[in-house]
């Protein structure tokens, strides 16, 4: 690990400054993810300001009747809380879906979004990556490419998003709050936080420097059933090839709403309004699960080793369509 | 506080089983490395280094993690607990005589990474809190094989004796039970 300058701010106030007095800062928070790409030196950050002891660890009920995540709660806090087992389970199980207990406990909502992709060339600096290291080239296109994306890549990177919660967001359609080093808020949509690779795959998000997630915001929960569905390689803690997030409303034995998002398959957690725009107003069917399948896949790229990730992704989608309007599939 | 400078050895002082610990240390210390190389604490084992095998799991403020995976830095506000804190020769905790008891293990690497991550395993399901195989999320989970498997994942035992470890966690969940703890 490359030597960084450290400084555990005591709150908020300090934390921005401190990342603004120094070149090179980055925040840390639960560190699962950041520790061990500094161990590798994927990444080597010059200064670490460790947002640990920040107060952003509350789970708030919103005027709008949503609920305010803090930043630091911990996934395993987020996953167990009666609020969001009882009123937005697909946040729970897509939670529980991921990483080792020990990894829940430490890992936070903020980091958890940002976490980086787990592409095996991205992680080996002896080989090239344009997300590692820009202009180098990607081992991924035409090499051992099992687990990555066949959604939103581009020429210079196909690595997939690996995050379980963060499509349990997306298909939520929370919102990250942040503040500014200059103090002001905002607020992004999981579809205006992240980018897509293009020819900068090592920029992943919009957020400017210094600038600190201090919450997720759910609105109220939806209408309709929740279920998320991962395929993987093994029953437990292992990443997605394949996920849905799926909440489907019926009004008598029509589809009357439906929001779903995809984990494994894309660049960033996916989501298609195509794909559920179809849906509505239909009468749930394979033929309609299908449609529903070719609209999400209509730009897919495989790229040999993940081939199988494009039909695998219309069969995950029709079980969840199944199961969420009690057709058979 | 300030900031502390790359190649400063700052101070620190953390609580480990009870005990204040207090060293200089390089801001790149793991806790694992300042439990093992700087206390001599070595009941924590260091695995993969990488939070995938689970060898290094101790306890902060109750609640299992990756010693591996966390700057000793971020602890000094916390509790440490280690396996030397969970029990002692001639004074073993009841979930390390079960492991003897059920032959859990071959060649004891993991042992102590496991025994700290099934008490905290153990917590976690007496708060309820459901798991990825929980057929519901809202009741208290009961405590299966199938819950004890999926909630042990993140312990790797190369030697494979997860049926035993399985048994030696399995027979102390019941005697706990059983003096209605």
């Amino acid at each position: 690990m490359i030597a960084f300058d450290y400084l555990r701010a005591a709150d908020r106030d300090q934390a921005l400054s401190a990342a603004q007095s120094r070149d090179g800062a980055r925040f840390i928070a639960g560190g699962t993810n950041l520790l061990d790409l500094m161990k590798l030196q994927v990444e080597a950050p010059r200064r670490l300001v460790d947002i640990g002891a920040l107060d952003l660890r509350q789970i708030e009920r919103t005027d709008e009747g949503g609920l305010r995540i803090g930043a630091l709660v911990s996934n395993a806090d987020l996953a167990a809380h009666p609020l969001v087992r009882a009123r937005y389970p697909v946040l729970s199980r897509a939670i529980l879906a991921g990483a080792s207990a020990q990894l829940r406990n430490k890992a936070t909502t903020a980091g958890n979004l940002l976490q980086r992709t787990r592409c095996y060339f991205f992680y080996d600096p002896a080989v090239p990556c344009n997300k590692r290291t820009p202009g180098s080239g990607c081992s991924a296109i035409g090499g051992f490419n099992r687990i990555m994306a066949v959604l939103g890549t581009s020429e210079q990177c196909i690595a997939s998003h690996p995050s379980d919660m963060a499509v349990a967001m997306r298909v939520l359609d929370a919102r990250v709050e942040t503040v500014l080093p200059s103090g002001e808020r905002r607020a992004l949509s999981l579809d205006e936080l992240y980018r897509l690779p293009g020819d900068t795959p090592q920029i992943e998000t919009h957020l400017q420097p210094g600038e600190l997630i201090t919450a997720v915001l759910l609105p109220s929960p939806p209408t309709g059933r929740q279920t998320y569905r991962k395929v993987r390689d093994r029953a437990s803690y292992a990443f997605a090839l394949v996920s849905v997030a799926g909440i489907v409303s019926m009004e008598q034995d029509r589809i009357s709403g439906a929001a779903l998002a995809f984990g494994g398959v894309g660049t960033m957690p996916w989501r298609d309004r195509a794909a559920e725009d179809l849906l509505v107003g239909q009468q749930p069917s394979r033929a309609l699960f299908d449609q529903a399948a070719d609209t999400v896949l209509a730009a897919a790229i495989g790229h040999g080793e993940n081939d199988f990730k494009i039909p695998l992704l219309r069969r995950t989608l029709a079980a969840v369509l199944g199961k969420l309007t009690e057709t058979v599939a | 506080m300030d900031w502390i400078d790359a190649e400063v050895e700052a101070p620190l002082t953390l609580r480990v089983n009870g005990v204040p610990h207090s060293v200089r240390i390089d801001t790149r210390t793991t806790l694992l490395d300042a439990l093992r190389e700087r206390f001599g604490l070595t009941g924590t084992k260091k695995g993969c280094d990488h939070g995938q095998c689970g060898a290094c799991t101790v306890l902060v403020n109750g609640r299992r993690i990756n010693s591996c995976l966390s700057l000793a830095m971020m602890h000094a506000d916390d509790e440490i607990t280690t396996i030397e804190g969970v029990g002692a020769p001639g004074a073993l905790h009841p979930l390390q005589t079960a492991f003897i008891d059920a032959d859990g293990f071959q060649c004891g690497y993991c042992t102590s990474g496991q025994i700290c991550s099934a008490l905290g395993m153990l917590e976690e399901v007496a708060a309820g809190w459901p798991s990825h195989v929980s057929g519901d999320l809202m009741p208290a989970p009961p405590l299966d094989l199938g819950e004890i498997c999926e909630r042990m994942s993140g312990n790797l035992c190369r030697c494979a004796a997860y049926p035993r470890i399985v048994a030696a966690i399995q027979s102390y969940a019941a005697s706990r039970e059983g003096e209605g703890a």
